[in-house]
């Protein structure tokens, strides 16, 4: 029953990375939209998302429960040294959630609308950075839980060159997925254009970042290098997410957007394989060598196997169900361009 | 500020906050459920009208209510991270089943938000009710995991060690039931009044009369049921509350002499030096009765309470005092309803009527803040009862002050935004929503 808790915070994980980071790229990617595209790329970005957006939050709410429920050293931990970063990314959802809805739902239209733009594109950007900032840290052996002194304890450990460029990728990783998921949402070929020009644009980003997380973890003795080559199944993983790259583009190229989107998909979820299969099962590594593991520091095996059960069972409400949503509003917004066009 | 202080304040800005949003957020799609179940018998596009209203209501509800949630998930572990390190295991079983509820809330709202005129019309319907029915079930499960930190369950703490934990012992803990009763009714009480009573604000005022008719008497009806039902369930939980925690009893009573005969106060202004109330009514031999049915039960006074383990005590009664009251208040103007829809039909045209419900606006949520403040400030010292104290869970983060000051700058001007977008969604109602507007619907 541990492996399929472990499993559902994975996957919660990933799907929080995947549809929300999506979400938030949406809400990135205006920074680099110039003022007369603006509007154009909020009403696509609103029907697409709209209907999912809400349930695409709803997975960083199951991993926090998995973790505190199954893992509570684990939650306590981060919940102490990482309390700022914590901090500001829960400002960030607040902000964002909270702004999203009032720029749909505010019955007039007028200068308001700027403010919730503004604390909109914000927060897109600073909740997924910190969300970057918080998972690196946790791996990069830097928290102290003896650390003296307010600055050594709850601010160095995550200020730091390795954090802030995982945090980085994060951004860009969001803005990525969200431009190559636009891409598939409009018909119109210039807007079209302009949205692989931004997937191109957020890709160079991914690969600066990632290139750069390398250096500050060689930088800062951190075996990333190690984790993401160090075994047969993260080599397997990193040439299967590179090839899934390649085909993305190949598809973009070939304006196919069930295909461009399944090998984007498969590109991410490889490469986060990569990332987290070398120290699994360690998430939080300490300084001095000491880690916290999900196969030793778990809840008893009551709790686990409560908990297992509750999120099978869940599984199999929410699963049919949010297939059916995003399948049903899929179609449904398909049609409608449809018939505009 | 005191860290321990700034951390406690904290929480209770987030709980406080929240609670009013996922209220709303729970019982409102009922209303909207209704309505929108009236238009699809009927076909009257009023019905219809108040329906889609409602509607961006409730989305501006959840929202919030949904990222004030969040927060609070992450908050219980920034300020009580000792305590979740051990309780986490033991109460997480409602947390994780809350999980699925939300998020089948989540996917049921974005079918009915954005599904109009796209899906068959009553399943479409059907997923409003979904996200009234997970939203209550969302609620009863979040009550039931702070029903286990006032009457612990599912575990033998020795030598300071948890062991033999059975998180489904601890989710059935002796209080949830009462407390989750006692919650649902409250919410559908506060919401029920709070939206009838805009509404009758502006059927005073005239304003798009056919609308806000329909309006308020849906959710009328809502809040003058639970709010007669409520007294019921306010006597379950009071009883049970002598039994269990008769500390907490105490505190809310100012009860500081233990005896038979106990009075049941009201009012008064406690005096805890020297353990007495002053310019309180007493009604002899009642709280003994309340809370056994027999006037000479011997009712356990704070006197039989170590120091250290007593709540404070003024707080916990005048939030007592004030749900009470405002409780009770509802109650006899949800009878003055009552008796105008059954007998005398002809009060329901009168101005005072609607004036009445008008005023009555936030008295609910007034009594929902209160009762919620007596349930958590008369548990203290302790976070779990008996067992951990609030004080030893506390973050060791020094400066949470300033956490609590930013939280309390974000929350107060969320609460100002939201106000001024339902102030602006009112006032659009005449253009867009009134059938003798040619425009209609949008």
């Amino acid at each position: 029953m541990l492996y399929i808790v472990i499993a559902f915070l994975w996957l919660a994980i990933l799907f929080y990375l995947v549809l929300g980071g999506a979400d938030f790229g949406a809400g990135i990617l205006e920074i680099f939209t110039p003022a007369t595209n603006k509007e154009d790329l909020r009403r696509t970005a609103y029907i697409a998302i709209g209907p999912i957006w809400e349930a695409n939050h709803m997975w960083i709410i199951i991993a926090v429960v998995i973790v505190f429920v199954g893992f509570p050293e684990i939650y306590s931990m981060i919940s102490i040294s990482l309390h700022i970063p914590v901090l500001i990314m829960l400002l960030g959802i607040i902000a964002r959630g909270t702004a999203f809805t009032f720029r749909n739902y505010d019955a007039i239209n007028d200068k308001m609308q700027a403010v919730y733009t503004r604390i909109y594109i914000y927060s897109s950007f600073i909740t997924p950075f910190f969300i970057g900032i918080i998972a690196a840290t946790a791996v990069s052996g830097r928290i102290d839980p003896k650390a003296q002194g307010f600055l050594q304890a709850y601010i160095f450990d995550w200020l730091d060159w390795y954090p802030v460029s995982v945090g980085l990728f994060t951004v860009f990783l969001c803005a990525f997925l969200a431009a190559i998921f636009l891409i598939g949402e409009v018909s119109h070929k210039p807007s079209r254009q302009a949205y692989v020009q931004k997937a191109r644009l957020m890709n160079l980003g991914l690969i600066i970042f990632m290139l750069l997380s390398f250096r500050a973890a060689r930088a800062d003795n951190i075996p990333m290098f190690k984790w993401v080559f160090g075994s047969t199944l993260s080599i397997v993983a990193v040439v299967i997410s590179f090839v899934a790259w390649i085909f993305t583009w190949y598809q973009i190229a070939n304006n196919n957007v069930r295909l461009t989107r399944l090998w984007a998909g498969i590109m991410i979820l490889t490469l986060l394989i990569a990332i987290t299969y070398g120290h699994f099962p360690d998430v939080v590594l300490l300084k001095g060598g000491m880690s916290l593991s999900l196969l030793s520091g778990q809840a008893p095996e009551a709790t686990i196997n409560a908990l297992g059960s509750a999120l099978l069972t869940g599984g199999l409400f929410i699963i049919p169900s949010l297939f059916y949503l995003i399948y049903s509003f899929g179609q449904k917004n398909k049609s409608i361009s449809v018939h505009k066009s | 500020m005191d860290n321990f202080i700034a951390a406690r304040s904290q929480m209770a800005l987030s709980l406080g906050f929240h609670i009013i949003f996922s209220c709303i957020g729970m019982v409102m799609p009922f209303f909207m459920a209704v309505a929108h179940f009236l238009y699809l018998r009927t076909g009257s596009i009023n019905y219809r009208n108040v329906t889609r209203a409602w509607s961006k209501g409730v989305a501006i509800f959840f929202a919030t209510g949904a990222v004030s949630g969040t927060v609070l998930s992450f908050e219980l572990g920034l300020l009580w991270p000792e305590f979740m390190k051990h309780a986490g295991p033991i109460f997480g079983m409602p947390f994780s089943l809350e999980g699925t509820a939300f998020f089948i809330e989540a996917i049921a709202m974005g079918f009915y938000l954005y599904g109009w005129d796209k899906f068959n019309p009553w399943f479409h319907w059907f997923t409003g009710v979904m996200v009234g029915i997970t939203g209550v079930v969302s609620g009863i499960l979040v009550v039931a995991a702070n029903s286990w930190m006032n009457c612990p369950a599912g575990f033998q703490y020795v030598n300071g060690q948890f062991i033999h934990i059975d998180p489904v012992k601890a989710m059935f803990n002796r209080a949830w039931f009462s407390q989750s009763l006692h919650m649902t009714l409250a919410a559908f009480t506060a919401t029920g009044f709070a939206v009838a009573g805009i509404h009758a604000w502006l059927l005073y005022r005239k304003k798009n009369v056919l609308f806000h008719r329909t309006a308020f008497k849906i959710a009328a009806l809502f809040g003058v049921i639970a709010s007669i039902l409520q007294p019921v369930s306010g006597d379950i939980s009071a009883k049970f509350v002598a039994k269990t925690q008769p500390a907490k009893l105490a505190a809310m009573e100012a009860h500081f002499k233990t005896c038979a005969y106990s009075p049941l106060l009201i009012g008064g202004i406690p005096d805890v030096k020297h353990q007495k109330v002053n310019y309180g009514i007493e009604i002899p031999g009642m709280l003994s009765w309340l809370v056994s049915g027999k006037f000479d039960t011997k009712v356990t006074g704070l006197d039989q309470i170590p120091k250290d383990q007593q709540p404070p005590v003024a707080i916990t009664h005048y939030s007592f005092q004030i749900m009470v009251a405002a409780a009770g208040l509802l109650g006899t103007i949800g009878l003055i309803y009552l008796i105008a829809l059954t007998v005398k039909r002809k009060w329901l045209k009168r101005s005072w009527l609607l004036l009445l419900f008008a005023a009555a606006t936030p008295i609910g949520f007034l009594a929902v803040e209160a009762g919620w403040t007596v349930t958590e400030v008369g548990r203290q010292p302790w976070i779990i009862h008996g067992v951990m104290r609030t004080a030893d869970a506390v973050t060791p983060m020094p400066g949470i002050q300033y956490s609590f000051y930013l939280f309390t700058m974000v929350y107060v001007s969320l609460a100002i935004t939201v106000i001024f977008l339902l102030k602006r969604q009112i006032n659009m109602v005449g253009l867009v929503y009134d059938v003798n507007n040619k425009n209609g619907d949008l």
